[in-house]
């Protein structure tokens, strides 16, 4: 058993044989807070969804906790980017975050007293009591996040997925997402998060993995935060701000 | 053929021409559908043109009903607007109850109207040339073909007139707006075309099927050309070959001729679907499978590439191992080992893979073809004013 | 007959009992099933299946001679089917988007349908007789086998709603969290086309081919506007569908039998429209009279700050102005004066003119304190 959280084999994901991920070796150590950035269209939001098995690689293997997905899969959380769903649904921010015991539950069975707990204590992590029975459409950009967020709290997982969390949200919920973050950090968990902000990388994550359709560089955020990594991740002349 | 034959294969060809202009546009602007909305939504337009005009061909009834249409189209769009549905449910509301507005008006008789059920849906094609135009005392032929040629006219004025500007609009509303295009404007005109082209139509097939003549054919030719003006031409083609071939199928099976026509479009389209060059199924599916052999094939040069040299792995380039590192099952690994062995890209030895010259220079170009996909240069490509494949 | 009659037929007649029963049925499976087509964005597909089951319909009948109601329900929803199939085919194989997918089909199929109906109306057989009534549909043609047969189906359908409850309900709102949680997507999906498929098909013959698409998408429509809950507007939009299916049924029988369709269908969309305008909350006179409490609220404030700012610049806050000087400021209005005085904020001298009160001036200054508006 590896001390990897996850261990990726040449994964090559592509859609309608237009490479999207190609040939993709990586190695997450357990219990590091990782960023993966690069480009638009660098395959970063896929390289997550090719792990949760959203969608389907053409070759390459992936290992959670030493296992495949399906196995683990109680023990991964996922929170995708709010744009994906259409927030103008009928439902309440209770009901979404409840929505993260269904896995748990399986088939059929319907949360009970101790998944409404769970759901409830996860809304209070969020900063969200107050808006638990409000309607999702009358959220802020930020408190949808903060729902998504607190849905992946309740699968109460080892390794949590983002989706690029800190797009489009206000100083607040940032706050609320970083102090998230930094007490999963400190229970241990691994955390995976697509970052859009070059800027803020340093500050908030410890590893670092450069992705352009391949993996440019990964490792420790001081090992690979540097020029070299950008201008070939990037394409382009870009400076580490000091 | 008699005369009455002829000229209802005339009526039915002028028809057939004169959807297809403005169908292709609709294709291309993903607003098919709002054809479909349209050929209903005029009903209730027809039938008080027809009361106040006595006969479905005056021209009166015709803008009276083509209004409708546009009316619907702004209706739609004002309840998108409110945000209180989404617009394919505002468009699933507002023509069914016009629609139903107009069959309750014909079933109460107004005023004895002489419109059926069945006309509405079926059109009375082969009655249109019992309807004479007598001009001075000349009998000059059907009076609906007279208001289809005035209608086609129009459109392939339109077209001609407005090419440049339709072109741009409808693959890039931005840039039309930003030149001075009025996009806006060319899609209410649009809009106004297309109901007055129903509502010309309407007489001959019937409300449902003007929707396959405009949709079907156009739709077929843009599984043939990438190209806009040639597109134009086929669906024109398509739809003049599925009217006519439609007529004789109908009198052959004593059928209703606009339901023939619509089968006939859509048998049409089915052939090309299948047996398309290029963007036909068989064609697609012959591809696929050859490009995914070719996919492997990269894939399994490079994964050797990777793990040889410097970084070389033993383990990795086994080739029974391939099927754990790539998750390929046995049969396909075998298949891909063989097709690389084949064309000179690796050697074995024993179990061990290893790249050959022909090999290295491979994954050098592969590589660079993977990452040119994400040049800018290639994006703008795909932004031409040339319909383009995703 | 009249409504009287109609009204006391649902409860002693035995024939409208059954046709009031059949389009009860028949609204409560549209109404639940169309909050699905609605919120998955599908209220057109519903459109194409609806008209694709005529072909559907005609080969029931001419392969087996009848016009039994479970053959022809089981051939209308092979060519929904079908129909569906051959859409999604085309959007993922082809370059052709689904609206023109949709529309394809949809022609394609009424067409052919039309050329079999009218090819058996030449046949020589008398039982073709009242095929015609599946395009505008006719609910007094039910009879009781067939409405058992919608009671069935609805029934099912309602079962494996609350069954799967919660899996419909993730699947629709997020369906790629609903794949990590390792829930099948595709299974979903063909269990909600299927559904919708059956709640078209057991409606064809009531609201009729070309029509029935509505009746899926307006209570849910309706429905929406009420509630924020989805429970809730499955619930509403089932009994907005029942009420739209017997009371369209009950006036086209007062009006000389009318076909059924087309009145079911302005009897949901009456409700559409009452809904959009009367919704608490969400319904455009709401919304409307919450903009003009807005709008009311914004021009009170710009005058009672206007005059707080003048008054400022007095050593006596309660200095009075005359009226030619409140007009100069900014937001005047003799509404909003008017409402200003009514609210105890400013009142009017002797000499006629304005001067702020103590609670206009406590307000004033709260207001600029806490940046929010009185």
């Amino acid at each position: 058993m590896s001390k990897n959280a996850i261990e990726i084999n040449d994964l090559t994901v592509a859609y309608k044989f237009k490479p999207v991920l190609w040939d993709i070796d990586l190695e997450v150590p357990a219990g590091v807070m990782m960023a993966i950035v690069g480009p638009n269209g660098a395959g970063k939001s896929t390289l997550i969804k090719a792990i949760l098995e959203i969608v389907k690689p053409l070759a390459g293997s992936v290992q959670l906790l030493g296992s495949s997905y399906r196995k683990v899969r109680s023990r991964i959380g996922y929170v995708p980017q709010k744009g994906s769903v259409d927030w103008d649904f009928p439902t309440t921010v209770k009901d979404v975050v409840l929505m993260g015991t269904y896995g748990k539950l399986g088939w059929i069975r319907r949360p009970g007293r101790a998944e409404k707990k769970l759901a409830e204590q996860a809304i209070e992590k969020a900063g969200l009591s107050d808006l638990a029975m409000r309607q999702i459409s009358q959220l802020s950009g930020g408190q949808q996040q903060r729902v998504f967020l607190a849905r992946a709290l309740v699968q109460d997982a080892d390794i949590y997925f983002m989706d690029e969390p800190f797009q489009g949200v206000d100083v607040t919920t940032e706050k609320a997402i970083i102090n998230i973050l930094k007490e999963l950090k400190s229970r241990g968990k691994t955390v995976v998060v697509v970052h859009h902000d070059l800027q803020t990388v340093s500050e908030y994550f410890d590893w670092l993995t450069f992705l352009n359709v391949r993996k440019i560089a990964s490792g420790s955020v001081a090992d690979t935060y540097n020029e070299r990594n950008l201008e070939m991740t990037y394409g382009a002349k870009l400076t580490v701000a000091p | 053929m008699s005369t009455p034959q002829i000229e209802i294969q005339w009526i039915a060809a002028l028809v057939a021409v004169s959807c297809a202009i403005p169908g292709v546009f609709l294709v291309l602007r993903k607003m098919a559908m709002v054809s479909d909305a349209i050929s209903h939504a005029i009903l209730p337009g027809i039938v008080v043109g027809f009361l106040v005009a006595g006969s479905l061909n005056s021209p009166l009834l015709i803008i009276l009903a083509a209004a409708t249409g546009l009316f619907t189209v702004v209706l739609v769009e004002l309840i998108s607007k409110t945000r209180l549905v989404k617009e394919d449910a505002a468009i699933g509301l507002v023509f069914p109850a016009l629609f139903s507005i107009g069959v309750i008006l014909i079933s109460r008789n107004v005023a004895n109207v002489h419109i059926d059920t069945d006309a509405v849906l079926m059109g009375e094609i082969a009655f249109a040339p019992f309807d004479r135009l007598v001009v001075w005392g000349y009998d000059i032929g059907p009076q609906n073909a007279w208001v289809m040629q005035a209608i086609l006219l129009l459109n392939i004025l339109f077209v001609f007139l407005f090419f440049k500007e339709l072109k741009l609009s409808t693959f890039d509303s931005g840039l039309a707006a930003s030149l001075g295009f009025a996009p806006v404007a060319i899609n209410y005109a649009l809009m106004s075309l297309v109901s007055v082209t129903t509502v010309g139509a309407f007489d001959a097939v019937g409300a449902i099927l003007v929707v396959a003549l405009m949709i079907v054919p156009a739709a077929t030719a843009y599984l043939l050309t990438d190209n806009l003006k040639t597109m134009l031409f086929i669906a024109v083609a398509i739809g003049i070959v599925s009217a006519i071939a439609g007529y004789w199928l109908a009198r052959f099976i004593d059928a209703s001729i606009s339901g023939s026509m619509a089968t006939m479009c859509g048998f049409l389209f089915f052939v090309v679907f299948i047996f398309a060059p290029q963007r036909g199924l068989l064609s697609i599916l012959r591809r696929t499978s050859r490009q995914k052999l070719e996919f492997a094939q990269m894939t399994l040069a490079i994964h050797i590439f990777n793990h040889s040299g410097e970084n070389d792995n033993l383990e990795e380039r086994r080739k029974s191992h391939l099927n754990k590192h790539l998750s390929w099952d046995k049969k396909f690994s075998e298949a891909i080992v063989q097709q690389s062995l084949n064309k000179g890209l690796i050697k074995l030895d024993g179990e061990l893979i290893s790249l050959t010259e022909k090999g290295q220079s491979f994954v050098v170009a592969a590589q660079r073809l993977i990452s040119s996909k994400n040049h800018p240069e290639f994006s703008s490509l795909r932004k031409e004013f040339i319909i383009f494949s995703e | 007959m009249d409504y009287y009659d109609f009204f006391t037929g649902l409860f002693t007649d035995y024939t409208t009992q059954v046709i009031g029963l059949g389009t009860a049925f028949l609204g409560l499976m549209s109404g639940v099933l169309g909050v699905f087509a609605v919120l998955r964005k599908q209220s057109l597909l519903g459109d194409a299946v609806a008209h694709a089951s005529l072909p559907g319909i005609a080969m029931a009948f001419i392969l087996s001679g009848t016009k039994n109601t479970l053959l022809i329900f089981g051939g209308a929803a092979l060519a929904g089917w079908l129909a569906t199939f051959w859409i999604s085919s085309i959007v993922k194989n082809t370059r052709i988007k689904s609206d023109a997918a949709l529309a394809i089909v949809l022609a394609v199929f009424f067409g052919f349908g039309l050329v079999l109906l009218t090819f058996i109306q030449r046949m020589e057989n008398a039982n073709q007789a009242g095929l015609e009534t599946y395009l505008f549909g006719q609910a007094a043609t039910l009879l009781r086998q067939d409405v058992i047969s919608m009671g069935a189906i609805a029934a099912f359908a309602i079962i494996v709603i609350l069954l799967l409850w919660k899996e419909l309900k993730l699947i629709t709102f997020d369906p790629q969290f609903a794949r990590s949680l390792g829930f099948s997507q595709r299974w979903m999906d063909m269990v909600v086309n299927t559904l919708i498929v059956l709640s078209i098909v057991i409606g064809l013959q009531t609201v009729g081919v070309i029509l029935m698409s509505a009746l899926l998408i307006a209570p849910a429509a309706a429905a929406r506007q009420w509630t924020n809950r989805m429970s809730g507007m499955i619930v509403l939009s089932g009994i907005f569908g029942i009420l739209s299916g017997v009371v369209g049924t009950g006036i086209s029988s007062v009006g000389n039998n009318l076909s059924t369709g087309p009145v079911i269908v302005l009897v949901s969309v009456m409700i559409v429209v009452i809904s959009f305008v009367f919704a608490p909350g969400r319904g455009l006179m709401a919304l409307a009279w919450q903009k003009n409490k807005n709008r009311k609220s914004l021009a009170l404030n710009t005058l009672l700050q206007g005059m707080y700012d003048t008054c400022r610049s007095h050593q006596n806050i309660k200095h009075e102005h005359s009226l030619a000087i409140i007009k100069t400021l900014p937001g005047y209005n003799r509404k909003t004066l008017k409402a200003l005085r009514h609210e105890g904020l400013v009142s009017i001298t002797k000499e006629n003119e304005w001067c702020l009160t103590d609670l206009g001036i406590s307000k004033a200054g709260e207001a600029i304190k806490s940046g929010r508006m009185i």
